[in-house]
C-alpha cells in the first residue's frame, strides 16, 4: 500500500508542479497577482507531496518491503538501519527522488525567502523552477519509478553495494545534490530577468546569495567525496579525475565564477550578460554531470546502473533547457551592455581574470573527460585521458590564479594607485618567498620549483588575505568595520590556502611503499616502523574481515596501533578494503592490507601523508567562508539594503567601506 | 549578435555527440591494433605435446582462425559448441592459445568437449596473449593467407558473428581455402 | 580456526578493489621509481578505470610484470609506452602520448589560456576607453 501511496504522492506532485510552472509563468506576464501567487502554493503542495513520496520509500527500505524492486535490489535484512535509510538514495532510481525532494525543497525556500523581489520576478522564478522539477517528476515516473513492484517478493534483498555501506558515502549525495540542485536558483533568476528583460545591479544581489549557499553545499559535497575516497577505496589517493568527479567539479568552478562575476555586476553593473551565461552554464554542467553518471555513455566505477533510455530521456532534457536558455540570451544579452568603464588596474580587471582563468579550467576539464568520447565517435580509435594529463593541463591556469587571488581584493574598484598597491604586497611577498623556500627545504627536506610555487602561493594567499582584516581591526581598534561580506570572502580565500598548501605537500613529499608482511615482521616508511602484531578474525553486522594489528612507532617510541581491514561482505562478496589510518592535522600515516600471499604473508600498503587533511580542512574553510559571506546584513530581509525601490543614489546611510 | 550565438553553437554540436554516442555501442570494446597489420610473431609448445611447438608460422598460407581460451573463462564454454561445429565443417583451421590455463585442466576440458583446434599453444605466463593484446577471454582473430590480422571479436562466437563478421571478410578478400 | 582459512581462501580466490605488487622491488631507487610511476600511468585494460598499480586482476599483474622486464632491459619510457600502444593502443596509457592526435591536448591548456588573455585584453581595451565614473548604486559596499 505505502509504495503505491508513493507513486500517486508523485503523480500529484507532477501536477502541482505544472500549476507551479504555468500558472505564474502566465500571470508574471499579463500581471495578474491572483495567478503569480499559486506559484507559491503550488510550490508548497508540491513539496508535501515529493516529501510524502520520500518518505513511503524510506519507509520500504526501514520495513524490508522486498515487495518494491528498488529495495529489493538495494537492500538486505542483515543491513544496520541507518544503511538502510541511505541506500534510500544508493541507486539511480532512489537519487533521482532525492534530487527531485530537494529541488521542491530549493523551491519552497525561495517562495519563503522572496517577499523582497518585485511580485512578477519572482513568480517567474518559481515558475521555471516548476518546470525544472516537471521534468524530473516526468523522468522518475516515466522511466525511472522507485515504486515498481516484484513479484513474486523475495525473501532477502541483493544488498546495498558494499562500498557505500559508510556514514561519509551516506551523506554526500545529498550534500552535493544540495549544491548541484541549487544552481537551478540562479539558473531560474537568469531566466526571470531574461523573460522581462529586466537585469539590473539589484538582480544581481538578489541572486548572490543563493548561489552562494548551492555553491557551500558543493564544496562540502566535493570534499566529502574525496575524503571518502582517500579512507575507503584503499589506496590514498584523494582525487582521480574520473568521470564523475569531474563532473561535479566542473560546475564549482564555474559557480566560483559566477560569485565572482556576479560580485562586478552588484557593484558596478558590469558583466551582466557574462553573468547570465555562467548562471545558466553552472545549471546546465550540473545537467550534464546528471546525464554522464546516468547515461551509461562514460564507463566509470561511479556510475549508475546504466540505460540508453534513460540516457536519451536526459539528453532530450538537457538540450530543451539549455538550447532554451541560450535561445533567451541570444535574444537580450545584446542589449545590456553597459557604458561604464573601468582601469586597467582596478578590482574589476581582477575578478575579469578570475573568470578568465576559471572557464579555461573548466573547459580543460571537459575537454579531458569528453576527448575520449569525442575521439572514439569520430575515429574509431580510443584513447585515454588520466590524472598525468589533468594534473598537468590544471595547473596551467590555477597558477597564476592563486597568485592572482592575492592581489584582486586588495585593488580598487573602477582605478587603482599603482604606487600603494605594490607597496601592501611588500609583506606577503617576502613571507611567502620565505615559506616557499623554508617549507619544502626545512620541514620536508627537498626542494624543487612546483614544490616553491606551491608553498609559497598558499603563504601569499594567506599572508595577503589577512592583511586587510588587520588594517581594518587597528584602524577601528575592533571588528566594527569589516562586513560579514569581507569577512566571508577572507575565510574562503584562507580556505582556499589551506588547500594548496596541503595538496600540494601531499602530493610532493607523500611517500608510499608495498611490502608483504607475516605478523611479527615490520617495515619502515619515513622514519615510521609499522610493526604487524597480528592478523586475526573480526566480524561485522554483515560482514567477515581479516584484521591486521599495525603497532606504529616513530624512533622505538610508540605513536599508534591500527587495524586495517579486509572485509568480505556476506552477499555481494565483494571484498573491501578498511584501511587502518593514525590521523593528525600534521600528517596521516595510512595502512591498507593488499592480498594474502603464500606461507601467511599479506601484501600492505604504507603510506605516509603530511598535510593531507589541509586539503579537507580547506574545503570546510571556504564552505564557511561562505556561509558568513551569505548571513551578511544586507541580504536579511527587511533591511535597509535589500529593499526593491528603485536605485537611488548612494547614501550616506550605507556602511562605510 | 554574432557573439551571443556562439554558445548555442557550441553547445549544439556538444548535443550532437553526446546523443551519438548514446547509440548503441560498446563502452567496453577495445579496437584491436591488429587489424590490417601482420599477426603478432609468437612461438608456444602445444597444449598436448610440450616437444612440438607451434607459432605464427602455422599460420600461413591459408586463412586462419586464432582463439584465445582458457577453462576459467565462462564464455569459452558458450562458444565451444560453435567451434566444434566449425571445425567439423572443415571451413578453416582454428588455432587456439590457451591463456593462462592449468595444462592439465585445459587437457581434460577438450578431452571431456572435444577438440576443435588444429592445435592449441599454451600461453603459460601469458606473455603471448598480452603480445596479441588480449584483454578478455574468449577472443577470436582471423588471419589472412598473409598473415595479416583481419579482424578480431570479443566474446563468445556463434553463428550469426561468423555469417556477419567472418564469412563475409573471408568471400570479400579473396582467395577460399 | 577452519573459518578463518576457508575465508582466506576465499579472498585468495575473488579479485580484490586494492592491488599490492609484492615482487621484489629494483635495487637502483631510481629505476624502481621510474617503475612505480609507469605502473600507475598504465590502464588495466580490463577494469573500470584502474591504473595496473591499483588493479589485481590476471591482467594487470602480468602487465606489471613485463613492464618489470622491459625496464630491467633498460628500456627507455617512451620504449615501454610504445609497446603498450602496439598491443593495446593509445587506450592503455594514462597520459596522452605528446605526439599524433593527442598532442593537441597537451597544447590545449597555453592555447585556452591565449585565447583567454586575447579576450581579456579586448575587453580591458574596450572598458578603458568608457567613462570610469558613473553614479552606479552600492558607491558604499566593500565588494
Amino acid at each position: 500500500m505505502i509504495p503505491e501511496i508513493g507513486q500517486f504522492a508523485l503523480v500529484l506532485a507532477l501536477s502541482l508542479a505544472v500549476c507551479q510552472a504555468v500558472l505564474p509563468l502566465i500571470g508574471a506576464h499579463r500581471g495578474d497577482v491572483a495567478m503569480m501567487n499559486v506559484g507559491r502554493s503550488a510550490a508548497a503542495g508540491q513539496f508535501v507531496f515529493v516529501a510524502v513520496a520520500f518518505g513511503c520509500l524510506t519507509w520500504s527500505f526501514i520495513a524490508n518491503d522486498f515487495s518494491v524492486l528498488y529495495v529489493a535490489n538495494h537492500s538486505q535484512l542483515s543491513l544496520p538501519t541507518i544503511y538502510r535509510v541511505s541506500a534510500v538514495w544508493g541507486a539511480h532510481e532512489g537519487s533521482l527522488l532525492l534530487w527531485i525532494f530537494i529541488l521542491s525543497a530549493w523551491t519552497i525556500a525561495v517562495a519563503r525567502f522572496s517577499s523582497g523581489l518585485p511580485a512578477a520576478f519572482a513568480a517567474r522564478v518559481i515558475g521555471v523552477l516548476g518546470l525544472l522539477s516537471i521534468g524530473f517528476l516526468l523522468f522518475a515516473l516515466l522511466t525511472s519509478n522507485p515504486f515498481d513492484r516484484l513479484f513474486p517478493a523475495p525473501g532477502d534483498g541483493g544488498d546495498l553495494n558494499p562500498l557505500l555501506q559508510d556514514p561519509g558515502l551516506a551523506i554526500h549525495p545529498p550534500l552535493l545534490y544540495v549544491g548541484y540542485v541549487g544552481f537551478s536558483v540562479a539558473f531560474a533568476f537568469a531566466i526571470a530577468a531574461m523573460i522581462s528583460g529586466d537585469l539590473d545591479q539589484r538582480w544581481a544581489k538578489w541572486t548572490r546569495p543563493w548561489t552562494t549557499v548551492a555553491w557551500m553545499f558543493l564544496t562540502l559535497g566535493i570534499a566529502l567525496g574525496s575524503w571518502w575516497a582517500y579512507y575507503e577505496l584503499g589506496w590514498g589517493g584523494w582525487w582521480f579525475w574520473d568521470a564523475v568527479e569531474n563532473a561535479s567539479f566542473m560546475p564549482w568552478l564555474i559557480g566560483t565564477a559566477l560569485i565572482h562575476s556576479l560580485a562586478v555586476t552588484e557593484k558596478r553593473g558590469l558583466f551582466k550578460s557574462w553573468t547570465l551565461l555562467l548562471a545558466i552554464t553552472a545549471f546546465s554542467l550540473s545537467l550534464l554531470g546528471t546525464f554522464l553518471v546516468r547515461s551509461g555513455i562514460i564507463v566509470s566505477v561511479h556510475a549508475f546502473a546504466t540505460d540508453p533510455e534513460r540516457g536519451r530521456f536526459i539528453l532530450a532534457f538537457l538540450a530543451i533547457v539549455v538550447i532554451g536558455a541560450l535561445i533567451l540570451y541570444a535574444w537580450r544579452a545584446p542589449s545590456l551592455d553597459s557604458d561604464v568603464g573601468f582601469a586597467p588596474l582596478s578590482r574589476e580587471t581582477f575578478l575579469l581574470l578570475n573568470n578568465v582563468l576559471l572557464v579555461v579550467a573548466t573547459t580543460l576539464v571537459l575537454i579531458g573527460t569528453l576527448s575520449p568520447l569525442v575521439v572514439e565517435l569520430a575515429t574509431g580509435g580510443k584513447i585515454s585521458i588520466g590524472p598525468p594529463w589533468f594534473n598537468v593541463a590544471f595547473l596551467v591556469p590555477m597558477i597564476p590564479l592563486v597568485i592572482l587571488l592575492g592581489m584582486g581584493m586588495h585593488t580598487a574598484w573602477r582605478t587603482q594607485a599603482s604606487k600603494p598597491w605594490l607597496n601592501t604586497f611588500k609583506i606577503p611577498a617576502i613571507i611567502a618567498i620565505i615559506l616557499g623556500v623554508v617549507i619544502p627545504l626545512f620541514v620536508y627536506g627537498r626542494i624543487s620549483i612546483l614544490l616553491v610555487v606551491g608553498c609559497a602561493a598558499a603563504a601569499w594567499i594567506v599572508a595577503s588575505s589577512l592583511i586587510p582584516i588587520i588594517r581594518s581591526v587597528r584602524r577601528e581598534k575592533g571588528t566594527a568595520g569589516i562586513t560579514r561580506s569581507a569577512l566571508g570572502m577572507t575565510i574562503a580565500h584562507l580556505g582556499m590556502g589551506s588547500f594548496v598548501l596541503g595538496a600540494t605537500v601531499v602530493s610532493a613529499f607523500g611517500v608510499e611503499s608495498d611490502r608483504a608482511l607475516q605478523p611479527g615482521e615490520s617495515i619502515e616508511v619515513a622514519g615510521f616502523e609499522f610493526h604487524m602484531k597480528s592478523l586475526g578474525n573480526a566480524q561485522g553486522p554483515n560482514f567477515s574481515a581479516i584484521e591486521a594489528e599495525i603497532e606504529i612507532r616513530d624512533n622505538g617510541e610508540y605513536v599508534a596501533t591500527v587495524r586495517p581491514q579486509k572485509r568480505q561482505y556476506l552477499v555481494q562478496r565483494n571484498l573491501m578494503t578498511e584501511a587502518g589510518i593514525h590521523p593528525g592535522m600534521d600528517k596521516d600515516l595510512f595502512v591498507a592490507l593488499g592480498d594474502q600471499l603464500g606461507d601467511g604473508a599479506w601484501s600492505v600498503r604504507v603510506q605516509y601523508k603530511p598535510l593531507i587533511r589541509f586539503i579537507w580542512l580547506g574545503a570546510l574553510i571556504m564552505a564557511f567562508g561562505g556561509l558568513i559571506a551569505v548571513s551578511d546584513r544586507r541580504y536579511r530581509p527587511g533591511s535597509k539594503t535589500s529593499s526593491t525601490a528603485p536605485a537611488e543614489p548612494a547614501k550616506a546611510a550605507e556602511a562605510p567601506a | 549578435m554574432n557573439r551571443y550565438v556562439w554558445p548555442l553553437v557550441a553547445v549544439g554540436v556538444l548535443l550532437i555527440f553526446l546523443s551519438i554516442g548514446l547509440k548503441d555501442r560498446d563502452i567496453r570494446a577495445l579496437p584491436s591494433p591488429f587489424i590490417g597489420k601482420p599477426a603478432p610473431q609468437f612461438e608456444l609448445p602445444t597444449l598436448k605435446n610440450p616437444e612440438v611447438t607451434i607459432g605464427s608460422k602455422n599460420l600461413a598460407g591459408d586463412y586462419a582462425i586464432v582463439n584465445v581460451w582458457a577453462t576459467w573463462c565462462v564464455q569459452c564454454r558458450k562458444e565451444h559448441g560453435f567451434l566444434l561445429d566449425l571445425a567439423a565443417s572443415k571451413t578453416i583451421p582454428i588455432y587456439g592459445i590457451n591463456w593462462r590455463d592449468s595444462r592439465v585442466e585445459a587437457i581434460r576440458w577438450l578431452d571431456d568437449l572435444g577438440d576443435p583446434y588444429v592445435a592449441s599453444a599454451y600461453d603459460a605466463d601469458g606473455r603471448v596473449g598480452i603480445d596479441w593484446g588480449v584483454y578478455g577471454a574468449p577472443e577470436t582473430f582471423l588471419v589472412d593467407p598473409e598473415g595479416t590480422v583481419i579482424y578480431k571479436h570479443l566474446g563468445p562466437l556463434d553463428s550469426y558473428v561468423w555469417q556477419r563478421e567472418f564469412a563475409s571478410r573471408m568471400a570479400s578478400g579473396g582467395a577460399r581455402p | 580456526m577452519k573459518r578463518f582459512l576457508v575465508l582466506l581462501a576465499i579472498m585468495f580466490a575473488s579479485s580484490s578493489i586494492l592491488a599490492i605488487d609484492t615482487d621484489v622491488a629494483f635495487d637502483d631507487p631510481e629505476l624502481q621509481a621510474r617503475y612505480e610511476r609507469l605502473i600507475s600511468e598504465v590502464r588495466c585494460v580490463q577494469c573500470q578505470n584502474n591504473s595496473i598499480k591499483d588493479s589485481n586482476v590476471l591482467l594487470a599483474s602480468d602487465l606489471r610484470r613485463e613492464i618489470r622486464r622491459l625496464l630491467a632491459e633498460g628500456k627507455t619510457d617512451a620504449e615501454v609506452a610504445d609497446f603498450l600502444v602496439a598491443r593495446y593502443g593509445e587506450f592503455a596509457l594514462y597520459r596522452p602520448r605528446m605526439a599524433g592526435k593527442t598532442l593537441a591536448l597537451w597544447i590545449a591548456p597555453f592555447l585556452l589560456v591565449l585565447l583567454g588573455g586575447f579576450a581579456l585584453f579586448r575587453v580591458l581595451k574596450h572598458r578603458m576607453s568608457l567613462p570610469i565614473d558613473d553614479d552606479t548604486k552600492n558607491e558604499g559596499q566593500p565588494e
